[in-house]
């Protein structure tokens, strides 16, 4: 962040950024929220300070999952990379593997066949149906809905998983696409089974939503709580459903129709107070959006090949150049950035990470809410751990 | 002599099986010396009253874990004994087994007392809940206040936790759990207090017994009149804040503040500070059954037959099966919403319905007093609702769609 952004936010403002103050102020007590704490998702750290339980300080502090991410692959080929993008984010490794395979894919100049691009558009928004309705589970968990909406969002989730399971052969470490297309077919039956679990998909949101979008609690708990304004969301580099909660109209699926995207019909939903509640309602309406375009995907897919034949599996040697390859991924932009110098390995490897970038603006979300908001905040940011340290 | 075999003598039942209990204590009692029987007759209604309530707290634990289970879509515990039915059991070995852990900045002594003040105090408020016809340790002339007032110890016990564990989030617990059950104190006894002015009266057993009788088949229990409801209702919010039950368990805060008060204690400790929780969750409901439920007695007139401690432990299980569906259903409040709910609904709500007790007391019987009692009730529930809702501007919204 630049000098000139830190200035506009909230949290400038306040003034607490002098660490010595709260010597000074004896009243004031600094808990260290994680790394070991139910509602951090993995290993992630809050410094908090409290006024009784106002919050008015709050340090993230993260890099305690830090593997090498980036330098790893820079000492690896371009293909051996692919299981280790599945470990970034790895509650959506199908999104991720889809975001390295398109940056590589536009330094070598590969074309995707049509039936690989259905497949990816199918394994990214079972993705994202997948992960938002875990978001919300752990959100409600967050909120001490003790279990219930977070197993009933795991019951959905399993099935999604099953799918995955049967494509790929692993649940979460799909490690499925490759340069050029994916690196099998769908089996037989498989096609009926998504229909199927997306046809049942409906019930679960209508039920959840029966059970929660209108009661009191959950919305004197969530509206007006944790508001991320336009344009610091803007500023912060904020994306995703987040972004789109705040009112802003940006989704790379819409903004680069990349893929096969611009066959679909989907809508994109936009909240307006950009509070808790429209975030957590932001990700249910895309559920359904995503189901529009599953509903579709699974009716124009049609058969033919699935790798693109120029795609070299072994000796891939991209010509030396750089790209960006950049999705919306279910948590926000996830990008790729390679430079190659002609050699078996990438000379410059770096992902834009939506969980780091959105976590960027935690502080000023939370400042002046209690501790309880803190938590519930911080679970509509949505991270997972591996995305955010690498 | 106690209040239990002075009254047994007095009100002699014609069914064996109601009073069966009474039978054999006095059976046990006439066999020890004559200087001794007082002494024997507490003990054993003190053993009754423990193994009786550890054994009910031992149900619940499997029941709430099964029951929880079944809400969430999952079994629950299945591996120990028949369907996991000797689950508690296999938790009593392990809590007693593990190591008690004391953190080394705590204040050691009040750490150990705190766990057992709170027990102490949750089985002492049993000495005056009829369980059943002519079962009641101690018949005390005042022993709602009674009730209350040992009730109010818990919050000491809880506050000696949170505050000798030198731990930061049992600090907050502490507080948390102090504000709050001094909060919801206050309509508790105020909802409580419209009994004691329709009876007359402060004594657990004669409330029961003004609470006989049946109109046709409906019984003459305050739950059945207008503020008899609205009180059980405000009764029973107040009771789930004060046995720090979801949603208002905000002083465990299980995702927020981990354990709460409780954070720093393991072993039987900690299995005592769950015994604890249960027994006043137990012991509010059994007085909200004396209060507002009509205690042992039956709810259909052809149905006396039955003995009457069976009617109260049936009426426990329904409040305590209640109290999970709730849990399993609600996520938890905030505190500042807590409070406002507290101060700014449910007190005024209390002494309004005071207002309509004594509106009811003095009217004549007839629809022109339910009539005016059920708008005394209603109109500012609505009032005071709408208010809560309209001040946060909660609403579900309309969200718009970008091509």
């Amino acid at each position: 962040m630049s000098t000139s952004m830190e200035a506009t936010t909230p949290a400038a403002h306040h003034g607490f950024a002098d660490a010595t103050m709260i010597d000074h102020e004896s009243e004031l007590l600094q808990i260290s929220l994680g790394p070991h704490h139910p509602s951090t998702h993995g290993v992630f750290r809050m410094d908090v300070v409290l006024d009784g339980e106002r919050v008015v300080k709050l340090k993230p502090v993260f890099g305690y999952l830090h593997r090498n991410h980036e330098k790893i692959a820079e000492s690896t080929t371009y293909l051996a990379s692919i299981p280790y993008t599945d470990r970034l984010d790895y509650m959506c490794s199908l999104s991720n593997n889809w975001a390295y395979a398109m940056s590589v894919e536009k330094l070598a100049g590969l074309q995707v066949p049509e039936r690989a691009e259905y497949i990816r558009v199918i394994a990214a928004e079972l993705t994202r149906l997948q992960n938002h309705a875990s978001t919300i589970g752990f959100l409600m968990q967050e909120m001490g809905a003790s279990g219930t909406p977070l197993m009933y969002a795991f019951r959905e989730r399993e099935k999604i998983l099953d799918l995955f399971e049967a494509l790929t052969g692993s649940r979460m470490m799909c490690n499925y696409m490759r340069f050029g297309g994916c690196r099998v077919d769908l089996p037989a039956g498989w096609l009926d089974q998504a229909r199927k679990t997306v046809a049942e998909y409906p019930r679960f949101l209508d039920e959840f939503e029966s059970l929660l979008a209108s009661n009191e609690i959950l919305l004197a708990r969530t509206q007006g709580v944790g508001v991320l304004p336009p344009k610091l969301a803007i500023q912060g580099g904020v994306t995703g459903p987040i972004l789109r909660a705040s009112g802003v109209n940006y989704d790379i699926r819409k903004v680069d129709r990349y893929g096969i995207y611009e066959r679909f019909d989907f809508k994109v939903p936009l909240g307006e107070h950009g509070d808790v509640y429209d975030r957590y309602m932001i990700r249910m309406l895309e559920m359904r959006e995503s189901l529009k375009i599953l509903d579709q995907a699974l009716q124009q897919i049609a058969p033919g090949p699935i790798m693109d034949p120029k795609a070299k599996i072994r000796g891939f040697r991209p010509k030396a150049g750089e790209a960006y390859g950049r999705i919306e991924s279910p948590k926000g932009e996830l990008g790729f950035y390679l430079i190659s110098d002609g050699t078996p390995n990438p000379y410059r490897y770096r992902v834009r990470p939506p969980s780091l970038i959105n976590l960027t603006v935690l502080e000023d979300m939370c400042l002046g809410s209690s501790l309880a908001d803190t938590v519930v905040i911080f679970g509509t940011i949505d991270i997972v751990l591996g995305e955010v340290d690498r | 002599m106690t209040a239990l075999s002075y009254n047994s003598l007095h009100h002699s039942s014609p069914q064996a099986a109601d009073q069966i209990f009474v039978i054999v204590q006095h059976w046990i009692v006439g066999h020890a010396p004559v200087g001794l029987q007082p002494l024997l007759a507490i003990l054993l209604s003190v053993v009754a009253i423990v193994g009786g309530f550890g054994l009910l707290f031992a149900i619940t634990t499997i029941l709430e874990r099964k029951g929880l289970g079944r809400i969430q879509n999952r079994y629950g515990p299945n591996r120990v004994g028949f369907f996991g039915s000797l689950q508690p059991i296999a938790d009593a070995i392990k809590s007693l087994t593990k190591e008690d852990i004391v953190p080394q900045t705590a204040d050691k002594l009040v750490h150990l007392l705190a766990p057992i003040l709170l027990v102490l105090a949750a089985f002492s408020v049993y000495a005056v809940l009829p369980v059943g016809r002519n079962m009641v340790l101690v018949n005390l002339d005042a022993g709602v206040l009674f009730f209350f007032a040992i009730g109010s110890v818990t919050e000491v016990a809880v506050f000696m936790a949170g505050w000798s564990s030198r731990n930061k989030y049992s600090l907050l617990g502490a507080m948390r759990a102090i504000a709050q059950m001094i909060s919801y104190e206050v309509p508790l006894i105020l909802s409580s207090l419209t009994v004691i002015m329709a009876t007359g009266s402060l004594s657990t057993v004669s409330i029961v017994e003004k609470q006989a009788g049946y109109t046709g088949i409906l019984p003459h229990w305050f739950i059945f009149t207008p503020w008899g409801f609205a009180g059980f209702v405000l009764f029973m919010i107040a009771a789930t804040a004060e046995s720090n039950r979801s949603p208002f368990d905000l002083p465990e805060g299980e995702s927020e503040i981990i354990a709460g008060y409780y954070i720093e204690y393991s072993g039987f400790k900690f299995a005592l500070f769950f015994l604890g929780e249960y027994l006043g969750m137990f012991a509010i409901s059994g007085l909200a059954i004396t209060l507002f439920l009509g205690g042992w007695n039956a709810p259909l007139p052809f149905l006396t037959w039955v003995p009457s401690y069976l009617w109260f432990f049936a009426k426990l299980l329904t409040l305590i099966v209640a109290f999970i569906w709730v849990r399993g259903t609600l996520p938890r409040l905030r505190m500042d919403q807590l409070m406002n709910f507290a101060w700014k609904f449910m007190l005024p709500m209390a002494l309004l319905n005071l207002i309509t007790a004594a509106v009811w007391h003095f009217m004549p019987a007839g629809p022109v007093r339910w009539l005016v009692s059920i708008v005394l009730v209603v109109v500012p529930y609505t009032v005071l609702g709408r208010n809560q809702m309209h001040k946060g501007h909660l609403e579900k919204r309309v969200y718009r769609f970008a091509e």
